[in-house]
């Protein structure tokens, strides 16, 4: 008879207090009568806040529980972080916006903590069992918030459209985790990169597994080809929600691709980097060239930000530790512009009614000037204008990819983002080079989103002033994950 | 001796007055007054500043003065860095110099967001002073295409008819040719560990190498200068800027580019720059000509102005790669006196714009009659474009040509065709506005230059004739540093020398042969490691040199 061990719960200790937490709201929500939404989403902001405390405090050395199966450490810290501010600032920006749209559901923020319950166990796992869980844990609520606005057909659409080709890629994903299982007999990551390393022709079911593997994560970080749903599900989302989509499960995948790559697949360098650096150009060249055609600010934001993963997969191919570097110090970046930028959208209205064309910023400038300031800046970054924090993301990524010798890689990438300037300008240009018509937009008052908006600006203009602590936690992170050298 | 950090401060001042201006608030003409008159004294103190920094400059010492280092980026050798030497200051000089009057300038033409006009020249200025001063290539690029989000603001907002286009033009334009150097200097700094640049220039990077990455330089200095053909933004960006815009463009912002390929492209890449000169010899020769053709058939007196100095910047860049004393000497000097003159030219058209609301040169005529000072002032100007003697035009375009003579007669020959054509375009055009008939009434109706214009006008002809008379003040303290970049280029020179003509050279390389091949080989050997037979020796030498040049440039 096996003996029973009770698994070391410490390492996973955040991620168990997320999950009473937030079945603790949803009791609370269930039991009161009228809808606790604002209490919820309080309280909901108040747990991740404590989470965030735990995970500074545990993530410091790298420890594995549960067979292995989940690790926790100065990486996976990293990103946890980023992914708590980022649901964080999401519950946060959501609550004037739900009121006015009619989807104050005390279920929204409890579904955004499971979701990001989901993105933690992603961060953290380290088998393809924990990976599967973790995935399937971030989805599911993310389904079930595309589609919140129930009376909303573009909402639905969007909702329906994420779940068809969420099952389709979670089942590549399935069947690749298969095949790799079937072929090296095991499913931990540590135990796989072994077998993977000695294992000398590889044979045709691993690559094809990996290949299947990649495919499921690359959808979840909307890389070209694997994009179709983003502009749809941005469009058709609640803008709250998208703000969500955005920023939150773009990291949670982000790290998982990484750990991956850098763990089990980290002998198979040369198989792995060819995929990548095709999709790296693909989701940069389709980011920006599709994006200046569109019209409405959401879908333009889907394009913005599969360019981003795209520079983001820049760091990736270089398969070095300076390239995961750059990717935490590019999605750190990415997420302070997003989260700027969101809650501007949030604030554009008229009379009540919430406007989502860009052409609705026209006279922008000249009305709220601080406002326009504030997008201004976050337009310029994310085009990478120094001496605006965008530009360090992409310069990072693109330092890491010339220090690999991936030259073409880097010039096809600087061109994209010459032509992704052009539509940032675009808005900047609607701000301010166009006289305002008869009627703007709304003045802001929402305090927390002109906080949000106002905090982003600063953070994003005095970067460069400050690049120390970022640069330097970033750098410590990527160092505790496993780099293997290429056979 | 300046014990505090001057450069710092000179480069952050101007941002302390956007910081205040931020915080202006008010009804809209307090806001306005408010922000012309902080604009105007934060830059006239900036200006001080640095002629301030200027007295305690050295000018007999090639070094970099007064510099600044801090840690910047941990982890990565990337420093904040400032210095300036004979090369920059001046540069720093002129942007200090025409920063106020620019302000001046918009006193009264720019009437609506004054309060953001004022914010973008400030922090023009930063950008361009931080450009100027900076000697690590990583903030040297921050601050390049830094330049970029004021001048795009400034032409988008407060510009002509077609500002969108034109703003977009330039922006784009710039960005493309800014992002390969990018490429570049990520490629220097994880081949060489730095991006300093005193340290950058000299190293041994083989020649192989150089020819890719000076082209990588090129294709963001080319955009800049401009050089033909990537020169169509600027007559786009001239027109529809504001007066104070284009000045500050003519003026400052173009010499970016020539900066750049006397501070980066020929240290860092002597041989590369030896072997594109004559490529350089050839764009710069067909911008001299066709542009100066264009300007002559211009209906639009900015376009006109614009073309010129697409023509004159040809000069500079025919001195700068004729790579010897008198070249870049004259084109320091065409440089800065094209950065006056230019500037100048711009603000005259801007006077009789602010009247007349017109550029068109067939709207004006007879303005001799009535605005007689106004022509006068325009005069000086226009021949100091020209090239008179007593002029600063004159000594730039003279040097250069002098330069080029002992390099290429031919190129000597067909630039000198642009002196002459020079002459003709801007001749016709001060002949068409101000001489002739004064027939239409609105044109009657026009005011002569008043005490604020002519005060933008004064330091600007004395500026003129003191360089035109006096131009050993300018070129003095520039020569040392002029010659260390010479003294960089020379092996590659003369290497290229003797491969041309090896029976005249002859007796020449072996008198230089002892100096001459050792500091070549640094640069030939690397290219050249395969095929040595005693990979051995290679390193010795590669220290070696190095080594030898520093005690030379001591002497």
């Amino acid at each position: 008879m096996i003996p029973f061990i009770a698994p070391d719960l410490m390492p996973a200790f955040p991620e168990i207090s997320l999950a009473i937490l937030a079945l603790m709201l949803l009791m609370f929500g269930v039991s009161r009568k009228s809808d606790p939404f604002h209490a919820v989403s309080n309280l909901s902001i108040f747990a991740l806040l404590a989470v965030g405390v735990m995970i500074c405090r545990y993530c410091g050395e790298s420890v594995t529980t549960f067979n292995g199966m989940f690790i926790s450490d100065s990486f996976g810290g990293f990103m946890k972080m980023l992914v708590i501010a980022g649901s964080a600032v999401s519950i946060l920006m959501a609550a004037k916006y739900a009121e006015r749209q009619r989807i104050m559901r005390f279920e929204y923020p409890v579904l955004i903590l499971f979701a990001t319950l989901g993105m933690l166990l992603m961060i953290s796992a380290n088998d393809l069992m924990s990976l599967y869980m973790g995935l399937e844990m971030q989805s599911l609520p993310l389904y079930v918030l595309a589609a919140i606005q129930r009376d909303s057909i573009k909402s639905t659409e969007g909702g329906l459209k994420y779940f068809v080709l969420g099952a389709l890629s979670s089942g590549m994903l399935l069947y690749g985790a298969s095949l790799l299982y079937g072929y090296t007999g095991v499913t931990n990551f540590d135990k796989m990169a072994t077998v993977l390393a000695a294992s000398a022709p590889l044979s045709l079911g691993v690559i094809v597994g990996m290949v299947m593997l990649i495919c499921g994560l690359a959808f979840k970080i909307s890389a070209v080809p694997f994009h179709m749903w983003t502009p749809d599900v941005y469009e058709g989302a609640p803008t709250s929600v998208t703000a969500f989509f955005a920023i939150a499960p773009k990291i949670a995948a982000l790290a998982l691709l990484t750990r991956v790559f850098m763990g089990p697949f980290g002998s198979m360098v040369a198989e792995w980097q060819q995929i990548v650096v095709v999709l790296a150009i693909a989701s940069m060249v389709l980011g920006s060239v599709a994006a200046i055609g569109q019209t409405n600010i959401k879908r333009l934001l889907a394009y913005s930000s599969i360019g981003n993963m795209g520079y983001a997969l820049v760091g990736l191919a270089s398969a070095s530790a300076e390239g995961v570097k750059a990717v935490m110090i590019s999605s750190a970046i990415y997420m302070v512009m997003t989260i700027g930028t969101f809650a501007i959208v949030l604030m554009m209205k008229q009379r009540e009614r919430m406007l989502e064309d860009i052409s609705d910023l026209s006279g922008l400038g000249q009305r709220q000037p601080m406002l326009a300031l504030a997008m201004t800046v976050m337009m310029f970054s994310m085009a990478g204008i120094p001496p605006l924090a965008g530009f360090f993301g992409k310069l990072f990524v693109f330092q890491a990819a010339v220090a690999q010798g991936l030259y073409w890689l880097a010039v096809i990438g600087v061109l994209a983002s010459v032509i992704a300037a052009y539509y940032y300008l675009r808005i900047i240009k609607v701000m301010y080079f166009e006289e305002a018509g008869d009627e703007g937009l709304d003045p802001a008052t929402d305090v927390r989103l002109n906080v949000l908006a106002g905090v982003s600006t600063v953070a994003l203009l005095l970067f460069i002033a400050m690049p120390g602590p970022l640069l330097a936690s970033a750098d410590a992170a990527a160092k505790s994950i496993a780099i293997f050298k290429p056979k | 001796m300046i014990t505090f950090p001057i450069l710092s401060l000179l480069v952050f001042l101007p941002l302390a007055g956007v910081l205040f201006l931020l915080f202006v608030r008010g009804d809209a003409d307090t806001v306005a007054r408010n922000a012309r008159n902080t604009a105007l004294l934060t830059s006239l103190f900036t200006f001080g500043l640095s002629i301030y920094m200027y007295m305690g400059f050295d000018g007999s010492s090639a070094e970099l003065q007064f510099v600044e280092k801090l840690p910047w980026l941990p982890g990565l050798n990337i420093n904040y860095k400032l210095g300036v030497d004979g090369i920059s200051v001046f540069f720093v000089l002129l942007s200090t110099f025409l920063t106020p009057i620019c302000i001046l300038a918009s006193w009264e033409s720019i009437q609506h967001r004054v309060k953001e006009y004022m914010i973008s020249f400030l922090l023009l200025e930063t950008m361009m002073l931080g450009m100027f001063c900076s000697i690590d290539l990583m903030l040297f690029y921050i601050f390049f295409e830094g330049v970029l989000i004021p001048m795009f603001v400034i032409i988008g907002v407060w510009g002509g008819k077609r500002r969108v286009y034109s703003a977009f033009k330039f922006f784009l334009y710039t960005l493309l040719g800014s992002v390969l150097m990018l490429l570049a200097i990520l490629y220097l700094y994880n081949t060489y560990g730095t991006t300093d640049i005193p340290e950058l220039s000299n190293l041994a990077i083989p020649a192989n190498v150089q020819k890719w990455l000076w082209l990588a330089f090129l294709a963001s200095f080319a955009v800049k200068v401009p050089m033909w053909p990537v020169h169509t933004w600027l007559p786009d960006a001239h027109v529809e800027a504001p007066t104070a815009g284009s000045v500050i463009l003519a003026g400052v912002l173009l010499k970016m580019g020539g900066y750049g390929f006397l501070r980066l492209s020929l240290p860092v890449f002597p041989d590369a720059s030896v072997y594109y000169a004559p490529w350089i010899f050839g764009f710069s020769v067909i911008a001299v000509i066709y542009t100066s053709l264009v300007a002559l058939a211009q209906e639009d007196m900015k376009k006109l102005i614009a073309y010129s100095s697409v023509a004159h910047m040809g000069f500079v860049t025919i001195g700068i790669f004729a790579m010897n004393q008198n070249g870049l000497d004259g084109a320091m000097f065409q440089m800065l006196s094209h950065g006056v003159v230019s500037a100048a030219l711009f603000l005259c058209v801007g006077v009789i714009y602010d009247r007349l609301h017109t550029r068109e040169i067939a709207r004006y005529g007879g303005l001799i009659k009535n605005m007689p000072k106004y022509a006068t002032i325009f005069m000086v100007f226009m021949l100091a474009s020209v090239g008179l003697p007593g002029t600063s035009g004159f000594i730039g375009e003279f040097l250069v040509l002098v330069g080029a003579y002992q390099v290429s007669t031919t190129v000597t020959a067909f630039a000198a065709t642009g002196v002459v054509l020079g002459a003709a375009y801007m001749l016709y055009l001060y002949k068409r506005v101000v001489f002739g008939e004064l027939v239409k009434s609105d044109v009657k109706a026009m005011k002569d230059v008043d005490g604020r214009e002519v005060a933008i006008f004064l330091p600007m002809i004395g500026l003129v004739f003191w360089m035109g008379i006096y131009p050993s003040s300018f070129t003095a303290p520039m020569a040392p540093a002029l010659a260390k970049v010479i003294e960089r280029v020379a092996p590659a020179r003369q290497a290229l020398l003797e491969a041309k003509a090896p029976a005249a050279a002859e007796k020449k390389a072996e008198e230089a042969a002892k100096t001459a091949e050792e500091q070549s080989a640094v640069t030939t050997e690397a290219e050249a490691t395969p095929v040595e037979p005693e990979p051995a020796k290679e390193p010795e030498k590669t220290e070696e040199a190095p080594k030898h040049k520093k005690g030379k440039k001591k002497k």
